[in-house]
């Protein structure tokens, strides 16, 4: 509290936590009820939360150089919400789908929506496109909150589809949504949470609260725990260490597993710390302190992986070695292909914006091409 | 041909039907709209027939209403949305105008939004506040949108189906002091009488229709401006002028080569919507005549519609509203050229 006057509510409200930031278990029996969930949770899959979360950071660092180096005019950074994204995505399964903001590159790469392509939106080249049916992951949105009601809307969608509650796992399906402590200010989500609520939705919210909205913290955001905003419209709530990626992925598998099985929405919150900027084009040395950020620091989400590994004795230099080259090799390629991305057809802007002919879009359509042909005709007779 | 004489709301309600009973992905959602037909009870009965699952009556947030319709659409579905009134629109202008309007371009056309967002709109009812507005200029002007009003229940009856069958989505307003209006309505018109499984075209959410001949001067309404457009024919009629009368019907597309032929015959027009004139329709609608039309034109485009204010009380609406002495006198004004 004193000492951390920008956590206001983090000490006084119960927070699931499995694993120690030095990487040591928790034993507080008061969460053996989510110790059991991932009971099943061996060497092997911390090796891929690991590899996950190795990748998503690297992925950050490389973006965030293409964009001091102006081949990408911004980026969003996520470094220190590693464990909150891939905990969570790893507890979705196939049939799933996700809505996400525009921070969860690590969501999206375990997904297996290609990154380089999440990064047309950043390069300008397009408004981010993906395949969302290849992968079940929605576009970014960029309007703060917006899509935690297309989430609530396709939950809602999945329902009337009756796969919700016929106890196949295959195809029992449901939305996972991803939001800012931003976001819970919009009322957007307070209607996402009621429309949930109401229709019993299978959509699980996932809120990473990051202590910054840009560059407004927690205390000028909310006054009430985050936790707290599921209970008053009747949706079970749940707050965690976001940088426990086990923690976080224990809360996540149960609260989609009851979306899935015809339990209604849940609300999480994740709590986490964005290391980085909101975005390159941001300054947090504007508004926020070293010691803060030395304060997270020592709960770096990766860290503690790694620490867990070699608690567990699963963690050797090998393995260390082979992730760091294959982040390279990621690196390597993602740089290549932004360098590589040209501008689109000017005429480009004129597509999709409607399904069907729409007479003022084909006229300007025509008329700049028109424009265009002139143009390069007069100069060719010069 | 199952003709019948119906009132406009009523033709709203028989097309509702229509494309619930064709297709199974079609829903309606809204506020009150379940047992109690809606405030003006357009959608009376379909809860009964068609159960809550498919008329569903939504907690009472209109950004909620679009936001969770777009996510029903992005799985397949056909929401259709009701706005209880005009004035209630704007908490759901953010979800129209910066998602469902943009979706079909960000996904680079890989997803498509048909949601309709059914809009009560215009005055003369004698209403309170936020209860009589005219928004569509607001709309039209993002692209992505379709915006759309029938001003008879025939077309009502088909526009609002081709407007749910078609994969844009499309904003439908309905002159609300017309809803008890009746007409002749073909109730085997339309993509969803006929049982056409798939529709393609969308004529009468792109096109303008001459709803009376003439060669004076031609006088464009949509919606609920196109009776008092009739009305003011028939009595300039009577002094020896001939008014061409054209129903608009789109907003988002404008059919302008009707407009053009038009104006080029008669060289004289006017305009005339309950919306506020300036920046409103009938602004495009003089810009781009008097570009494509400049020598035919034998005077200035003229337009008549609501003044630069907020919607007056109701005791004083009437001036407000471009009634018949207004619209005459822009006649007039024309013909004075």
């Amino acid at each position: 509290m004193a000492e951390t006057p920008w956590l206001p509510h983090n000490e006084a409200e119960p927070t699931v936590q499995l694993v120690l930031p030095d990487g040591s278990e928790n034993t507080d029996t008061q969460w053996d009820h989510y110790r059991n969930l991932v009971k099943d949770v061996d060497a092997a899959t911390w090796r891929t939360w690991y590899r996950d979360m190795a990748l998503m950071r690297r992925f950050d660092e490389e973006a965030t150089a293409l964009q001091r180096t102006g081949e990408l005019a911004l980026f969003t950074q996520a470094r220190g919400q590693e464990a909150a994204q891939i905990g969570s995505v790893h507890a979705t399964r196939a049939q799933d789908w996700i809505f996400p903001a525009y921070r969860e590159h690590g969501v999206l790469q375990v997904r297996g929506v290609p990154l380089k392509e999440e990064l047309h939106l950043f390069r300008g080249v397009d408004h981010g496109g993906w395949d969302t049916e290849k992968h079940h992951v929605h576009l970014n949105t960029l309007v703060i909150s917006a899509h935690t009601l297309h989430a609530t809307g396709y939950a809602m969608g999945i329902q009337r589809d009756g796969l919700v509650a016929t106890g196949d796992p295959d195809t029992d399906a449901a939305v996972m949504v991803y939001f800012g402590d931003g976001a819970t200010s919009e009322g957007d989500t307070s209607e996402a949470l009621n429309f949930a609520a109401v229709n019993q939705a299978p959509v699980v919210f996932f809120c990473q609260n990051n202590q910054w909205a840009i560059s407004v913290p927690g205390t000028r955001q909310y006054r009430g725990p985050l936790v707290r905003r599921g209970a008053g419209f009747g949706v079970p709530c749940v707050r965690v260490d976001g940088n426990d990626v086990l923690a976080v992925h224990a809360v996540t598998r149960e609260a989609m597993e009851r979306a899935r099985n015809g339990g209604g929405p849940t609300f999480i919150e994740a709590v986490t710390f964005r290391q980085g900027a909101h975005t390159t084009s941001d300054d947090p040395t504007r508004y926020r302190g070293t010691d803060e950020e030395q304060y997270w620091s020592q709960r770096d989400p990766v860290e503690r992986v790694v620490a867990r590994l070699r608690a567990m004795g699963a963690w050797d230099e090998r393995f260390h070695t082979e992730v760091t080259h294959e982040a390279d090799e990621f690196a390597a390629e993602l740089r290549t292909y932004v360098r590589s991305l040209g501008r689109p057809a000017s005429s480009a802007m004129f597509d999709h914006v409607y399904a069907t002919p729409h007479a003022i879009n084909q006229t300007e359509r025509d008329w700049f091409a028109g424009f265009e042909r002139d143009l390069a005709d007069g100069e060719g007779g010069h | 041909m199952a003709e019948q004489r119906i009132p406009l709301a009523k033709a709203i309600n028989a097309a509702l039907e229509a494309a619930l009973s064709a297709d199974p992905k079609v829903l309606l959602m809204g506020e009150d709209i379940g047992p109690l037909g809606g405030v003006f009870r357009v959608t009376a009965d379909l809860a009964t027939k068609f159960g809550e699952d498919r008329v569903v009556d939504t907690p009472l947030a209109e950004s909620g209403i679009v936001g969770t319709a777009i996510g029903l659409a992005l799985r397949g579905y056909r929401p259709v949305c009701e706005i209880q009134f005009d004035g209630f629109i704007f908490p759901a202008f953010d979800q129209i105008t910066t998602q469902l309007a943009k979706l079909h371009a960000r996904s680079r056309g890989r997803l498509t939004v048909p949601v309709v967002i059914r809009v009560p709109y215009g005055g003369g009812i004698g209403a309170v506040e936020h209860h009589s507005e005219s928004p569509e200029a607001l709309f039209a002007h993002t692209a992505g949108l379709r915006v759309v009003s029938p001003a008879n229940p025939a077309d009502a009856f088909v526009m609002l189906q081709e407007a749910i069958a078609c994969p844009d989505p499309v904003l439908f307003f309905e002159p609300k002091g017309q809803y008890w209006a009746k007409g002749d309505v073909d109730l085997s018109a339309g993509p969803y009488a006929t049982g056409q499984s798939v529709a393609t075209q969308f004529d009468t959410l792109n096109t303008a229709k001459v709803v009376r001949e003439g060669t004076d001067v031609t006088l464009i309404g949509y919606g609920p401006t196109v009776v008092t457009a009739l009305k003011v024919a028939q009595s300039a009629a009577a002094e020896g002028t001939s008014i061409e009368v054209i129903d608009l019907r789109a907003i988002s597309p404008i059919d302008f080569p009707t407009l053009i032929e038009s104006v080029q015959k008669t060289g004289r027009c006017v305009v005339v919507h309950e919306a506020p004139v300036f920046f409103g329709a009938g602004a495009e609608i003089a810009a781009r005549l008097t570009q494509e039309c400049f020598y035919h034109l034998e005077a200035p485009v003229a337009r008549v519609g609501g003044f630069h204010t907020p919607y007056p009380p109701a005791k004083i609406e009437h001036d407000y509203l471009p009634g018949l002495e207004r619209v005459m006198d822009a006649i007039d004004s024309v013909l004075a050229y």
